[in-house]
């Protein structure tokens, strides 16, 4: 059956190519708006020959591995420290409520005037997105932690730090997972935008340049680059969360059905 | 009763007061061009977001966010349901999916563009095609894990047709799907912005983009208090919603939880 799924997604595939080769050909779209499959595979074979392809997508890279990693931290630290602490939780929990629906997009006039197209204007909507990602997740991760567990730990005369270990990391782990997932798919997403946009070095700024300069096949090109970035992301994700939680019920549970 | 009323209350309003003020206080005596001091940003409040700038550029982002919203949970829903109920079907356009979902979906807007050109149709296209995804795939997921007892009990008393699409199909993937339409819903707002930042004639994200041009540095400010504001204001009217649509189900988990 797994075989069979295979086979099938691959037709599937196939036939979603072809689509994308025939629809222009046969003149049902304009192939100035929409070129042929091959068009784009030779535009794409073009561009990664290209230094300055390579060199974007170093710097969109370092936006969203670096904006990921400063939401990730804070996220965390931030998650635990409002819940361990009696009464934070409660006094927080309408501000961040307030705060997590404001699109970050909001802030692009604000990065641009700070800090025009440097990397930190990408970071600064890349981090503010994702921050919420991890932080509610946290959140919620910290809120399951076992009650019995938690006194019979403190019973033990288990320490604030070591409880934090040794009880409250591993329930709330699963869900911090889960939230570096979601963070690392906005993130780029952030990042891409936050090129496209604000004109900061990058995949982005490099779509636009396309689009501008009407080079149709190298604009589909660099979306499909972003595509599979983002399908890399997203498969890297679940590759990390699988390896940090194999002890876990869920992941366990998988292997062995 | 009123005691605890009035401590949950304060747990609410305490914090952002606290905020306020270190904003109000910390900015008071800014001379920096960027940050001006809050007073003056509420001061320009009413003076920019006037009721004709309502009219001409709220009412219309609104519009079209809602248009691109609906549109992508009708699309959404319906090809979700077709796709979830055959597994063959699900096999062969997953690899496709999983490529469309993680393109970014502000990418789209230049490709949306050469089509729709820089009109509302642009904007409404470019919302429904980035919000399609998650609810699309939620709609598939939720498809998929309806009961098959149920499923199977269903069909022995002849339930069929459009009955077992809306009773049971639907009903037990609605979980799935609000999920879909809240991660929907940050993403129609993004693109709504952003859509409006590269072309447009009115629209919050275009004014907003005007004002800092033309280095209205309050006037921007209040541009970024407004989308919050908007942000803010639509995800409770969705929470609103969810809690009608999906009290069965937040009622059922409650007791399940609390033998």
């Amino acid at each position: 059956m797994r075989g069979e799924n295979v086979a099938l997604g691959a037709a599937g595939l196939a036939a979603f190519l072809a689509l994308g080769e025939a629809v222009p050909r046969l003149g049902l779209v304009k192939e100035a708006y929409f070129p042929p499959t091959s068009r784009i595979a030779e535009a794409l074979a073009d561009e990664v020959g290209d230094a300055a392809f390579w060199s974007a997508l170093g710097d969109t890279l370092t936006g969203w591995a670096l904006g990921l990693a400063i939401a990730v931290c804070a996220g965390v630290v931030a998650g635990v420290v409002v819940s361990v602490v009696p009464y934070l939780r409660e006094a927080t929990a309408s501000t961040i409520e307030f705060l997590r629906p404001i699109p970050s997009v909001a802030l692009i006039p604000l990065a641009v005037l700070l800090y025009g197209t440097e990397l930190k204007s990408v970071l600064l909507l890349v981090v503010y997105a994702s921050f919420w990602q991890v932080l509610i997740q946290t959140l919620y991760g910290v809120q399951d932690v076992d009650p019995v567990a938690e006194e019979t730990a403190r019973s033990y005369g288990l320490g604030t730090w070591a409880r934090v270990r040794h009880v409250l990391w591993p329930t709330a782990l699963p869900y911090v997972m889960t939230g570096v997932r979601l963070a690392a798919a906005v993130a780029l997403i952030l990042a891409i935008t936050a090129e496209l946009v604000i004109g900061a070095p990058g995949l982005g700024r490099q779509i636009a340049v396309a689009q501008t300069s009407q080079a149709v096949p190298e604009m589909y090109a660099l979306i499909v680059v972003a595509g599979l970035l983002g399908l890399l992301i997203n498969i890297g994700a679940r590759t990390v969360e699988r390896r940090a939680l194999a002890w876990h019920q869920s992941v366990r549970g998988e292997v062995a059905v | 009763m009123i005691g605890r009323f009035l401590a949950q209350l304060f747990f609410v309003v305490a914090l952002p007061v606290v905020l306020v003020a270190a904003w109000w206080a910390a900015s008071d005596g800014s001379t920096d061009p960027f940050w001006p001091p809050l007073r003056t940003i509420l001061d320009t409040f009413p003076d920019v977001w006037t009721a004709d700038r309502l009219r001409t550029d709220v009412v219309p982002s609104i519009l079209r966010l809602l248009g691109g919203y609906a549109l992508a949970a009708v699309v959404g829903v319906a090809l979700g349901t077709v796709i979830g109920s055959y597994r063959r079907v699900r096999a062969v356009c997953e690899p496709v999916l999983e490529f469309l979902r993680a393109v970014p979906p502000p990418v789209l807007v230049p490709v949306i563009m050469l089509f729709a050109g820089i009109g509302d149709t642009m904007k409404i296209v470019v919302i429904a095609s980035g919000c399609v995804w998650p609810i699309l795939l939620n709609t598939v997921e939720g498809v998929r894990a309806v009961d098959s007892v149920m499923l199977e009990t269903a069909r022995s008393y002849g339930v069929a047709g459009i009955a077992r699409l809306r009773h049971l199909v639907l009903r037990s993937a609605s979980p799935q799907i609000f999920a879909g339409l809240r991660q929907a819903l940050s993403i129609g707002i993004i693109l709504m912005v952003i859509s409006e930042m590269f072309t447009a004639n009115n629209g919050i994200g275009f004014t907003v983009v005007q004002f800092q041009r033309s280095f209205a540095i309050p006037d921007m400010w209040t541009g970024i208090l407004v989308l919050g504001l908007l942000g803010f204001l639509l995800s409770a009217v969705f929470r609103l919603v969810e809690r009608r649509v999906l009290g069965w189900y937040h009622g059922l988990r409650a007791t399940t939880r609390r033998p």
